[in-house]
C-alpha cells in the first residue's frame, strides 16, 4: 500500500467519530484494560522527548560516569540494564555517537551476563552502525528494541520475573534525569511530566507479583520500599503541578536509589 | 475534551520515505519470530503499514505492540502512560480484508478523547497530543462480522 493523494485526502477529511464507542467508560471497563510492559511502560525516549519541548536541556550534563559490568546478582544486572539503556536514550538525545558507542557496549557486557541471546548481541553492532551514521531516530528504536529483546530472551530462558526489572531500571533513570532537569530550572509544564501515578502503581503491582526469592533479595526489597516513596511523591491529583520542593524530593529518591542500584556490593 | 494538535500543529505528511519504509520493515522483520500466528503476523504488518507513514514526520515508532481479538460492537482496551506535550498516532490493523476497525482514547476518567482519526476497512489510527500526562486508554472496535485479530502499535514525538 502507499499514501497516494486520494488517501491522503482520505485521511485529512476523515475527523469521523466511528460507529458506537461509548463516550464514557464505567471504573470496571477501565480496570479490566490489558496493561502489558512494551506498551503500558513509556520509554525514556518518550519522557525525554516531552522534556524538550520547552527547550532543549543540557543533556551532556545528565551523564553519569561509566558503571561497572561486572555485577553477578542478577536482579542488579536486569536493574543496570534498564538504567543504562536510559543512558543510551541520553546519548541520542545529545547526539553524541561515541557516548552511546560507549553505552552500547556496556549494554552487550550485561546482556551476555545475563545469558541472553544471539540476537540481542547482533543488536550490539547495529547500534554501532547507526551511530557511526548518525541515524538517531533509528537509534531510539533500536535501543528500545534491544531492551525488548533481552526481555524477550529473559522470557524464553525463564527469567521472567527479571523483566519487569529492567523497566525499573530504565524509569528510575529517566525519572532522575527529568527531575534533576527539573528541579536545575524549575518550569512547570515540565514539572507535571513527573505526576505518574498509574505507571508507577503498575510498576509497583508488577513488582509484587515476582517469585518470594526475588523479591527478598535485598535490591529489589530496597527498590520496592523506595518505590513506595516515590509513588507518594508522583500520584497528584489530576491538573496539580508537582512543587519544587517535590521535584527536588523525587530526584533525591531517585538518585539514591540510582547510588543503590549501581553500587558493586549487593551478591558480589 | 482535548482538542488533537491543538497548538496549531496541522496532520502530519503520510508519504512514504525510505526510511519509514525500512523503519517499519526493520522493526517488523525483527518482530515475525514473537508474534504467535499468520494473523497476527499480518495484523501487524497492516499496523505499520499505517504507522510507518508518520515517521517521516518525525514520529518514532515504539517497537512493541499488543495483538489480540476483538468481537463486533465490542472493543479491546489497553492502558498507556502518555506525556502531555508529546503528540501520539495510535494505529491498528486487522488481517481481514474489508474489516471495519476504529480506535479510540479514552482519559484516566474513562472519558472519550477527541482525537483525529483515520479509517480505511482494516487499518485505522487516531492521533492527539494529550495536554494533562497520565493514563490513558486505548479501545480498538470492530464495527460487525466475525471476531477479528488486530494489532495495535503506536509513535510519538
Amino acid at each position: 500500500m502507499s499514501f497516494r493523494p486520494a488517501w491522503l485526502l482520505l485521511l485529512l477529511s476523515a475527523a469521523v467519530l466511528y460507529g458506537a464507542e461509548p463516550a464514557q467508560l464505567g471504573p470496571e471497563e477501565l480496570a479490566r484494560a490489558a496493561r502489558i510492559d512494551s506498551m503500558t511502560i513509556p520509554t525514556p525516549g518518550e519522557l525525554f522527548a516531552a522534556l524538550q519541548k520547552p527547550g532543549k536541556p543540557n543533556w551532556t550534563s545528565a551523564y553519569r560516569p561509566p558503571i561497572p559490568t561486572s555485577y553477578k546478582d542478577r536482579a542488579q544486572i536486569a536493574l543496570n540494564l534498564g538504567g543504562l539503556i536510559a543512558d543510551g536514550f541520553i546519548a541520542v538525545e545529545a547526539q553524541d555517537s561515541q557516548q552511546v558507542k560507549n553505552i552500547g557496549s556496556d549494554v552487550i557486557k550485561l546482556a551476555k551476563a545475563l545469558g541472553v541471546s544471539q540476537n540481542v548481541l547482533s543488536r550490539g553492532n547495529s547500534i554501532n552502525d547507526f551511530a557511526e551514521t548518525n541515524q538517531w531516530d533509528s537509534l531510539q528504536e533500536e535501543l528500545e528494541a534491544t531492551q525488548n529483546e533481552v526481555k524477550n530472551s529473559m522470557q524464553s530462558h525463564s527469567d521472567q520475573d527479571l523483566v519487569i526489572l529492567v523497566s525499573i531500571g530504565g524509569w528510575i533513570r529517566g525519572t532522575q534525569v527529568v527531575s534533576g532537569s527539573v528541579a536545575a530550572n524549575y518550569d512547570e509544564r515540565t514539572a507535571r511530566l513527573l505526576r505518574q501515578p498509574a505507571l508507577v502503581n503498575f510498576i509497583h503491582a508488577k513488582l509484587n507479583d515476582i517469585s518470594p526469592e526475588l523479591r527478598n533479595d535485598p535490591l529489589v526489597k530496597s527498590v520496592n520500599e523506595r518505590l513506595s516513596t516515590l509513588e507518594k511523591l508522583v500520584a497528584l491529583p489530576a491538573g496539580k503541578t508537582p512543587s519544587p520542593d517535590d521535584v527536588k524530593k523525587v530526584n533525591d529518591v531517585t538518585t539514591e536509589l540510582m547510588q543503590e542500584i549501581q553500587h558493586k556490593t549487593h551478591g558480589q | 475534551m482535548k482538542r488533537c494538535f491543538a497548538r496549531g500543529q496541522g496532520l502530519p505528511k503520510l508519504r512514504f520515505g525510505l526510511g519509514g519504509i525500512m523503519a517499519a520493515c526493520v522493526i517488523f522483520l525483527g518482530s515475525t519470530a514473537l508474534a504467535d500466528t499468520d494473523a497476527e503476523v499480518n495484523a501487524r504488518k497492516n499496523a505499520l503499514d499505517v504507522a510507518g507513514a508518520f515517521t517521516n514526520d518525525g514520529f518514532k515508532l515504539r517497537d512493541g505492540h499488543w495483538c489480540g481479538t476483538v468481537k463486533p460492537q465490542d472493543q479491546a482496551l489497553i492502558a498507556v502512560n502518555l506525556f502531555a506535550g508529546n503528540q501520539y498516532w495510535f494505529a491498528v490493523g486487522t488481517p481481514d480484508p474489508g474489516r471495519k476497525v476504529a480506535v479510540n482514547v479514552y482519559n484516566e476518567s474513562g472519558k472519550l478523547v477527541t482525537t483525529q482519526h483515520y479509517e480505511a476497512g482494516e487499518q485505522a489510527a487516531a492521533g492527539f497530543s494529550p495536554s494533562d500526562s497520565g493514563q490513558y486508554f486505548v479501545a480498538v472496535n470492530l464495527e460487525s462480522g466475525d471476531p477479528t485479530n488486530f494489532c495495535l502499535i503506536y509513535s510519538y514525538k
